[in-house]
């Protein structure tokens, strides 16, 4: 995964004040990393290297550790959510109807991997498993919105419908 | 002590009430293969190599982790324990890059042996998917080949519990696994120290110094240079092992005989600067102590240590001796003092040290080390990278007769050799100190044996001309961060602190050669390869750094007094504070 920020950090003191109220209150605790690096999730939203910066420092323990439990588990980010968030399911119905092929047109197209987001801020991409609608598969969603039958063909004029 | 009998392939074995099963079968002259255990340092049962049946238990057991009792029966040598390891093998294999014939661990590296042993293929196994990784060259004295990393952790272990850094671990999970450092920072990006452990307990070639012995070659092929080399104390107690020695065999008068064979124009010992350093430190010691300086005074001999402690200990880069280390102070020397003495232009000069260390690689190039206006030392090699170096060459180094170093830059005292162990220069600093403030008597004593010894930390307090002198020493970086925590919350009180960046001192180093973890778990290599050491200094008829004639010789013509303003232009350097986190 490369480290690249895609999208510039902004976090406010009151994120800040509200991240350090959260380790002084759980880092005496046996495996309090898990815990805080969720809660910090809840406030940021995702867990870019500022964040796990401030945890690592306050918490006395080396940000390799940090870096190391937050990409184990995949509930948590390094980058933030877009303004529109696309996700392609990558479920057995869906995959075997070409939904991988849809993913990676939608990650040359945004210029990013799955899990990211751009750097303006507006698109981020992942995959999901199975959201129920296997009779359209191959399916994505953006935000609220459903496609399915798709084709990685459309994809370009899916986005430019997202301003 | 309390034992337990219990039964291994049908042999009875007494061993230790909480021996593990590996340590017990090792009792009954078996031993079972492992990959990721290192005594006292990983220990996770995670590789699947060393497991074996244990009756009555439902599934194999990882015989490293596993404690022994009372009437247990363990068959370490079934069919199916036997299946289970190459399979696990050949599961390793099917993710590496398998490319051993330009690897720098082939011949000693501990999967490719073990694929001998039990008869894996490397062909053909478990065809599909294979990582692929780019090298991270960023540091300045290693570089590490993920697609040869096996998981093992061993070097991230080192890194976090032996040496309190941290910088490298295991990122990602499943298939992806991979060690690196946070957000997938260069290891020269990180607040790496480079001492190199991480290398030392590498099982395969995944990890290694960046190798000079090219470069070295090249200046040695150039007409135009005059090139020197000097070499540490700990390297002669640990390069015999390259050639078949046994652990502890001290090889200095074959290691200097085939520097010369090499193509060296001279081969010049660390252990003149040694004496050298205690000359100014001890001089530096007694200063602060009389006029108020800033106390303890730690020692600077080790550029781990220093930039451990300056990343992480900023605030107590005031206790750090300016005294430059003995490598540089070395080359500091050979290109004023004896290319003035010889009428060498300092420029046509290549000073090559060889040393127990990566982190040399680092300070050879740490600013305020030029004393010449030049770099002090341009090339700096592992004790490993000699061992190639010799063996590249065709250098039939077992049957070379033993040489001596040369003039004036290779004499040594007793007091210097034994700065290779922890606790060395202390005792050298203390035999020095002590003779000066007693004023400079015969009779002063020579060993100081409560510093000796392979404890992460001692203490001592001596009584020196009526005064208390209360000394620390410490090795390994976990080790000097409790020391120091306790100095800064003060919980104890001393005068002058040792500090050697890795496990045991410099015999430890980096930068020596790797012992097979089927010896290490079994051996404590530090006090083995040390002991060659103090059995140099035993030897010696010179014991005191100020007896040493080379070094009188410079202060005499060249240096004046130590501490003399020409002695601090020339022997002593400065430190920064660097931070842990570069945001």
């Amino acid at each position: 995964m490369a480290a690249k920020s895609t999208v510039p950090f902004q976090g406010t003191k009151e994120q800040e004040a509200q991240l350090r109220s959260v380790i002084a209150e759980l880092k005496d605790e046996r495996g309090s990393l898990m815990p805080i690096l969720q809660k910090a999730q809840d406030i940021y939203g995702y867990l870019p290297i500022e964040v796990q910066t401030m945890i690592a420092d306050e918490c006395g323990i080396p940000l390799e550790k940090v870096y190391g439990v937050a990409t184990f588990y995949s509930q948590f980010s390094l980058y933030p959510k877009g303004k529109y968030k696309i996700s392609v399911c990558l479920g057995t119905a869906c995959y075997v109807k070409g939904s991988g092929d849809i993913y990676n047109k939608l990650q040359e197209l945004l210029g990013i991997e799955g899990g990211q987001c751009t750097p303006d801020g507006k698109f981020s991409l992942d995959a999901c498993r199975c959201i129920g609608a296997c009779g359209l598969a191959p399916v994505l969603t953006i935000n609220d919105d459903v496609y399915g039958r798709l084709t990685a063909a459309e994809m370009a004029d899916i986005l430019a419908k997202y301003e | 002590m309390e034992t337990v009998t219990l039964k291994i392939n049908g042999m009875t074995v007494t061993a230790p009430k909480g021996a593990t099963i590996l340590e017990a079968a090792r009792i009954a002259h078996i031993e079972i293969p492992t990959l990721c255990y290192l005594k006292d340092i990983n220990a996770i049962g995670a590789c699947r190599i060393c497991v074996v049946e244990v009756k009555g238990a439902r599934s194999l057991v990882a015989s490293c982790v596993y404690p022994v009792n009372e009437g247990m029966e363990v068959f370490t040598n079934t069919p199916k324990v036997l299946d289970s390891r190459r399979k696990t093998l050949e599961l390793i294999l099917s993710n590496h890059d398998r490319k051993c014939l330009s690897c720098v661990r082939s011949g000693n590296c501990e999967l490719q042996k073990l694929c001998k042993d039990l008869k894996v293929e490397c062909e053909n196994v478990y065809d599909g998917e294979v990582n692929t990784y780019e090298l991270d060259t960023s540091a300045v004295h290693m570089v590490r080949d993920n697609n040869k990393c096996i998981l093992c952790r061993r070097c991230s272990a080192v890194c976090e519990k032996v040496q309190g850094v941290g910088v490298i671990g295991a990122n990602e999970r499943g298939f992806k696994t991979n060690i690196a450092s946070a957000f997938d920072m260069g290891l020269g990006d990180t607040a790496c120290v480079s001492c190199g452990q991480c290398i030392a307990v590498c099982p395969t070639g995944a990890l290694y110094e960046k190798d000079s012995t090219d470069e070295v070659l090249a200046a040695i092929a150039d007409p135009n240079k005059k090139v020197f080399v000097q070499v540490a104390p700990a390297v002669r107690a640990a390069l015999g092992e390259e050639f078949g020695y046994p652990m502890g065999t001290g090889v200095q008068g074959k290691m200097a005989a085939a520097l010369r064979r090499i193509g060296f124009d001279k081969v010049f010992d660390t252990n003149f600067s040694a004496d050298l350093t205690i000359m100014e430190e001890s001089h530096e010691f007694l200063d602060r102590v009389q006029n108020g300086g800033v106390l303890p005074l730690i020692t600077s001999c080790s550029p781990g240590w220093i930039k451990y402690c300056e990343h992480y200990f900023p605030d107590m880069t005031e206790n750090l001796s300016s005294c430059k280390s003995p490598q540089q102070m070395f080359g500091a020397v050979l290109k004023t003092y004896y290319a003035e003495k010889e009428g060498i232009d300092k420029n046509d000069i290549v000073s090559v040290s060889v040393m127990p260390c990566t982190a040399k690689k680092f300070e050879i190039g740490r600013d305020d080390q030029n004393a010449a206006g030049v770099a002090d030392v341009d090339i700096s090699i592992t004790t490993r990278e000699l061992a190639r170096l010799i063996k590249r060459l065709g250098i039939t180094f077992n049957t070379l007769p033993d040489e001596e170093f040369d003039s004036p830059l290779g004499s040594g005292t007793g007091a210097a050799v034994i700065f290779g162990a922890t606790g060395g220069v202390m005792e050298a600093a203390l035999r020095t100190a002590v003779w000066k403030l007693t004023g400079e008597k015969d009779g002063t004593p020579i060993e100081f044996t409560e510093v000796r010894g392979t404890e992460g930390i001692k203490e001592a307090t001596y009584e020196v001309a009526g005064m208390k002198v209360n000394v620390a020493v410490a090795s390994g970086l976990k080790n000097a961060k409790e020391l120091l925590t306790k100095v800064q919350n003060g919980e104890a009180n001393y005068h002058f602190i040792e500090i050697m960046g890795c496990p045991g001192g410099c015999v430890n180093g980096g930068g020596q050669p790797q012992v097979d973890a089927s010896v290490r778990n079994f051996t404590d290599i530090r006090a083995v390869r040390a002991k060659a050491l103090y059995d140099y200094d035993a030897a010696n008829t010179l014991r005191f750094s100020h007896e040493n004639p080379d070094v009188k010789e410079l202060y005499k013509s060249y240096l004046g007094e130590p501490g003399s303003h020409k002695a601090h232009e020339l022997l002593h350097t400065t430190y920064v504070k660097r931070k842990i986190h570069n945001l």
